[in-house]
């Protein structure tokens, strides 16, 4: 495979190819009558998802650094280029993204019956937003991406959403760019204070990074900044109100990609960029112990909330809240198992929330409702659907053998031996997870099929089956078979650790005791 | 180069190469694997295809018990020294870790392999005449394969995370059978409640996990027993902490106090699930993890205090509320709790193998009880249904002279009872019997034990009570059926008697497995011989002083006459009085109502945890801060600042674009400027 695709120059093409493919993908949707829309897109989308594939085998797993990297001056004159490269997180994040974009088209299927090119051309444009965040190197091109991806978004909620949809579109668009105006001024000022120091001004990640310490004094501001931005769009407690409205407003596929990609940009930003940036500031007690302290909360709230909704696809979104609360402890707690878990629980998270909200669509499809009350014993007419359903759910709530698992279960175990006390509080989140998904299955799955509207509910599509079976099979195989993901970004965790421990500290840690004098 | 460290740590500890049968051991998981697939096929696109399902999910089974008995027959043959260890794949990779999807067979995990699939097969036998004409019959099968798919990834797992596989997917089997008919509310309720129970204990399995890791760096069986004596001290706090949590994944998984309210619930599965899940094999899963960890046990004597006390408190706890029971399931799920907690007596006294001991006679004699109260409600069921009667089936106030319609059962249920009862030479009166002598040897050295052989002693006198009444209840004295009721009572099926003979036989002699040496005939010692490498090093940390002599004579008279007694009194004051049917019978008083509604701890559970719990939630996190701290106060409160603020920047705009690019300007590099600074 590694052969043919050096064959075909893959390497030097395929990161430019996946960024523009969806743009241009927009011409001939736009052009074409408003019926063929959602087949083009669809072939867009698995044309991009086939080429993508081939980045398993392109990147590396050894080094941990970034590949396939390239770069071409954008506005020289304030340093700001085109510039792309991708490392084994990134790589997850974008498979995952590629894999999803096909299925949020099949899933959109009938759903969207208005304004059809507008929806499609929208989903096309945020691939390209969320690729590029994920890939790219220059800090100036990232916060592009960054807002590009902002705004597909914000149609996407705001024409094609529930009966609510403006004030959660501007609920989400105004929280998302607090946060990022923030971000912007923070990438100048460190720009800046580099370019100070070195001598050139650039936005060069490597560049950045290699020299971040001329921050000094300004490092917790910029850090704050930062954070501020990520914390918002994981979203952290108790930046987290947005969610739930924006999830419940957007159409199934809008509510897919939040949860399944954008909310992953948050975690992402801090592995990629705050923390790295500046390591003495993150990893000093105050903004550990912060952070920890938010991703507990963030995990037992949000589990606590999530049972108490009376709407599913509210459930679903403060269960999101939780699950990202185990990322969050992974990545402060720093050790090589939490921040590979971490990194795992979103891969997980998206196949499985993805999933779920897929799941919630099909049932709104049918009976437009999302009342949980509204439900009740239905397993006895949709069985397909509620199988799925269970799988899905079981996956969510942890069950080893299943994905959700192996990403929390590397969390904890990763932070306990460093913060034992959070660890053991976010350990109780397993049996909230439990009692908010069990609750809801029982209340929509099972008990007295007692609803007339109920009776003649259809089971799943073949159309829909083909959007659930990719997912599932991720589900059980990540379950089962997680070995090669975890050893693709088992190079990148080791080094975002070395980078926060600052270097042998990170050895010390995973080395283990004497062995026992015997 | 730093990442030499993503090379796994070199295995410590030994263990044998895996040769023969036992490198297919994983066959027997396969088979029932396979079976689930098959049936869950069916059960979703031929539900109708009974024959088939019926062939292929006691097939699996017999399939998966004929690996068993290979297996067995191999290591009986060549009984290796150390465990042979079959890995399958490498599942979770990390640095410094390599946990293996593996299996070990030893002589524990053997025993557990043959009951798991023995009993577990004369179970699905019995099902295919039980649930035969159920509509969901497929779906039923399916769930039982992958019960016991789940139930031997337990006992055969090689570490501690793909025991825990098992150990949860067991628990969702149990939530889906208790659930199975899942249109009645209740049932529904009691599934979910057994899950999260469950989680509770699962909660402690996974922080014994990390705890492990963090001081031995690994999570195999063999490598934590060979490193953990060198690296911790003996009854330090660590390893205090370490068997505590476990011990908490124990309590749920076994229903121990405080952890045993969702058991009695979980009778609302199908009765053969009882058998198997909730009385033969899962519950007695905790069992299981302290006797395969019992090096870390012995280890923590203040821990094994806990759990013999916990053992024996339930012991008595349990037994108590049996006797007010009218249900007759509920009646043998209390017993079952009961019985439970004299196998953590055992194990916490250190006598491992009496633990594992009583675990396999009980699973004889508690299917057989769990099966025989099957065939009893499916001929009151069917009685019931003949004549469109809505009596309660289970209710034992109900039935009564069953014996004549039904004397297999009657006389199997009744070797059952005996040998719960502790009645020599039944099996349970040897396992029962070498657990309270435990005890006892232990009370020379540590008095606390002497009390807990004597709550384990009154709860022998309550067991040999309840099991008499229910007796005499169910098959004794006058029928109260009704009178046209009675004439469609009728023994089961043969399809549901064979495996309850079976039971019988096992029931009868299964005590020959381990006999002690007092007892005239042998082999002696049996058990004990064949688990010595499992739990020799254990047993040396922690030695189990059995009373000799005339001591031992009198231990075993009072227990004897102790079992007599309660017999006695149960056939006797049951039939003292005529016994009201459940229609007419006046409410319990005083304190056997209390027994009735079992103390009533379902209910202050409700009342101090779950519903104080989603309350808070709901009215405090949820109403309060998320609504109206954080989006009313926050939020929506900075958007009012916002229209205030626009309000006056609105006095500002003059529209044109050159005046707003020069203010933003000034904006922005003043604030970077400041920030600069």
């Amino acid at each position: 495979m590694t052969a043919f695709l050096a064959s075909i120059g893959y390497n030097g093409w395929i990161l430019h190819v996946l960024l523009a493919l969806p743009l241009i993908g927009v011409v001939p949707l736009v052009l074409a009558p408003a019926e063929r829309a959602k087949r083009i897109a669809l072939a867009v989308t698995l044309v991009e998802f086939i080429l993508s594939v081939g980045l398993w085998w392109s990147v590396e797993t050894i080094s941990g650094t970034l590949q396939l990297t390239s770069s071409t001056p954008w506005i020289a004159a304030w340093g700001i280029s085109y510039a792309v490269g991708i490392d084994g997180i990134s790589l997850m994040m974008v498979l995952l993204t590629t894999l999803l974009m096909p299925l949020c088209v099949l899933g959109s299927w009938n759903y969207i019956g208005q304004k059809e090119r507008g929806y499609y051309a929208m989903l096309l444009t945020l691939i390209t937003g969320v690729i590029g965040v994920f890939v790219a190197t220059d800090l100036f091109l990232f916060y592009v991406f960054w807002e590009v991806m902002l705004i597909p978004m914000y149609f996407i909620i705001g024409i094609w959403g529930g009966k609510n949809r403006l004030y959660a579109a501007i609920k989400f668009f105004i929280f998302t760019m607090a946060g990022s105006l923030l971000m912007l001024v923070a990438i100048l000022a460190l720009a800046w204070s580099v370019a100070a120091k070195t001598g050139t001004l650039s936005f060069d990640y490597t560049h950045l990074l290699a020299n971040a310490g001329a921050a000094k004094a300004l490092a917790p501001w910029l850090f704050g900044a930062f954070a501020l931005a990520f914390a918002i769009k994981v979203p952290i407690f108790p930046f987290h109100t947005w969610l739930p409205d924006a999830h419940v407003e957007a159409p199934t596929a809008g509510s897919v990609l939040l949860a399944a990609v954008l909310l992953k940009m948050g975690t992402y930003g801090f592995l990629r960029f705050a923390v790295p940036f500046f390591p003495s500031v993150a990893a000093s007690p105050f903004v550990t112990n912060l952070m920890l302290v938010l991703a507990v909360v963030g995990i037992v709230y949000g589990a606590l909330v999530a049972m108490v909704q009376p709407d599913i696809k509210k459930l679903v979104a403060y269960s999101s809240v939780s699950h990202l609360g185990f990322v969050m402890l992974g990545i402060w707690a720093a050790t090589v198992q939490s921040v590979q878990g971490a990194i795992m629980v979103m891969i997980g998270h998206g196949l499985s929330t993805g999933a779920l909200f897929f799941l919630v669509g099909m049932l709104y499809e049918r009976r437009h409702t999302r009342e949980i009350s509204a439900y009740g014993g239905i397993a006895k007419v949709v069985p397909v659907f509620s199988l799925l359903f269970g799988i899905v759910a079981l996956s969510s709530i942890g069950l080893p053998g299943l994905n959700g698992f192996v990403g929390e279960f590397l969390v904890l175990l990763g932070s306990f031996g460093v913060h034992p006390v959070s660890t053991g509080i976010a350990t109780t989140g397993v049996i909230f997870a439990a009692a908010y998904l069990l609750w809801a299955m029982q209340r929509i799955l099972f008990n007295k099929l007692d609803k007339r509207e109920n009776e003649a509910l259809t089971d799943l599509s073949g159309r829909e089956l083909a959007v659930m079976l990719p997912l599932i099979l991720g589900i059980v195989w990540l379950g089962l078979y997680p070995k090669p993901v975890l050893l693709k970004i088992q190079p990148a965790a080791f080094k975002y650790v070395e980078s926060v421990r600052g270097g042998p500290a990170a050895l010390d840690l995973v080395q283990r005791p004497q062995e026992p004098g015997r | 180069m730093t990442f030499s460290l993503l090379a796994a740590l070199p295995q410590v500890g030994e263990m044998t190469v895996a040769t023969g049968a036992a490198r297919w051991v994983w066959l027997a998981v396969a088979f029932p694997l396979v079976g689930f697939l098959v049936n869950g096929a069916l059960a979703l696109k031929r539900p109708e295809a009974k024959t088939a399902v019926s062939v292929v999910g006691t097939g699996v089974l017999l399939a998966a018990f004929a690996v068993a008995a290979t297996v067995f027959v191999q290591l009986r043959g060549h009984p290796p020294d150390a465990p042979i260890i079959v890995s399958l794949w490498s599942w979770i990779v990390s640095t410094g870790m390599d946990i293996q999807f593996a299996f070990q067979v030893d002589q524990l995990s053997v025993v557990m392999l043959l009951v798991v699939t023995g009993v577990g097969s004369l179970i699905h036998i019995f099902s295919v005449g039980y649930m035969r004409a159920d509509a969901g019959y497929a779906r039923y099968f399916a769930y039982l394969n992958l019960f016991v798919a789940f139930m031997l990834v337990l006992v055969l797992g090689s570490n501690l995370p793909v025991l825990f596989i098992g150990w949860e997917g067991v628990g969702l089997c149990s939530y889906l059978l208790i659930s199975f008919w899942y249109g009645d509310k209740a049932n529904a309720d009691a599934g979910k409640k057994a899950f999260l129970v469950n989680r509770i204990g699962d909660l402690g399995v996974l922080i014994a996990m990390f705890l492990l890791w963090w001081q031995v760096r690994s999570l195999e069986f063999v490598t934590i027993a060979a490193r953990v004596p060198g690296t911790l001290p003996v009854d330090g706090g660590i390893i205090i902490a370490i068997t505590l949590f476990l011990f908490l994944g124990c309590v749920g998984k076994s229903a121990q106090i405080p952890l045993y309210t969702w058991l009695p619930d979980a009778m609302a599965g199908p009765t053969p699930v009882s058998a198997l899940i909730h009385a033969a094999t899962m519950v007695t899963a905790g069992v299981y993890l302290v006797a395969r960890n019992s090096v870390l046990f012995a280890m923590a004597p203040t821990t094994s205090m806990v759990v013999a006390g916990i053992g024996a408190l339930t012991a008595l706890f349990a037994a108590s509320i049996g006797l007010r029971q009218y249900d007759i399931k509920k009646v043998l799920a209390y017993s079952t709790v009961s019985q439970l907690g004299y196998m953590f007596l055992a194990v916490g006294t250190g006598a491992y193998v009496a633990g594992v001991f009583h675990l396999v006679t009980h699973a004889f004699f508690k299917a057989l009880l769990f099966l025989g109260s099957g065939s009893v409600i499916h001929a009151m069921h069917h009685a019931y249904h003949a004549t469109h009667s809505h009596e309660d089936a289970q209710d034992m106030r109900n039935m009564g002279g069953l014996r004549k319609y039904m004397p297999w059962t009657f006389g199997l249920m009744l070797i059952a009872t005996l040998a719960i009862a502790g009645v020599a030479p039944l099996s349970g009166f040897f396992s029962k019997d070498e657990i309270l002598a435990a005890a006892f040897g232990r009370g020379e050295t540590h008095k606390i034990w002497l009390l807990f052989w004597g709550m384990g002693l009154a709860a022998a006198l309550m067991t040999a009570y309840y099991m008499m009444r229910l007796m005499a209840m169910t098959f004794l004295g006058d029928n109260r059926t009704g009178a046209k009721e009675r004439e469609h009572l009728h023994e089961a099926p043969w399809i549901m008697t064979g495996p309850l003979v079976v039971l019988g036989l096992l029931s009868l002699i299964g005590g020959v497995i381990n006999l002690p040496a007092f007892f005239p005939a042998g082999p002696h010692h049996v058990l004990d011989g064949w688990l010595e490498p499992v739990v020799a090093a254990a047993s040396r940390l922690m030695p189990v002083a059995m009373p000799h002599g005339a001591t031992e004579w009198a231990l075993i008279g009072g227990a004897v006459t102790i079992a007599a007694v309660g017999l006695v009194l149960g056939w006797k004051l049951t039939l003292a009085n005529p016994i009201p049917t459940a229609h007419d019978a006046p409410e319990d008083t005083g304190f056997a109502r209390v027994l009735f509604r079992k103390y009533y701890v379902d209910e202050i559970y409700d009342a101090l945890i779950v519903r104080p719990l989603v309350a808070f939630s709901r009215v405090v996190l949820w109403k309060g801060v998320d609504q109206g701290l954080i989006d009313g106060v926050g939020a929506n409160g900075s958007a009012g600042l916002a229209r205030a603020l626009g309000w006056i920047g609105s006095r500002l705009q003059t529209g044109q674009l050159g005046f707003y690019v020069v203010v933003f300007l000034i904006g922005a590099v003043w604030l970077l400027r400041t920030v600069a600074q």
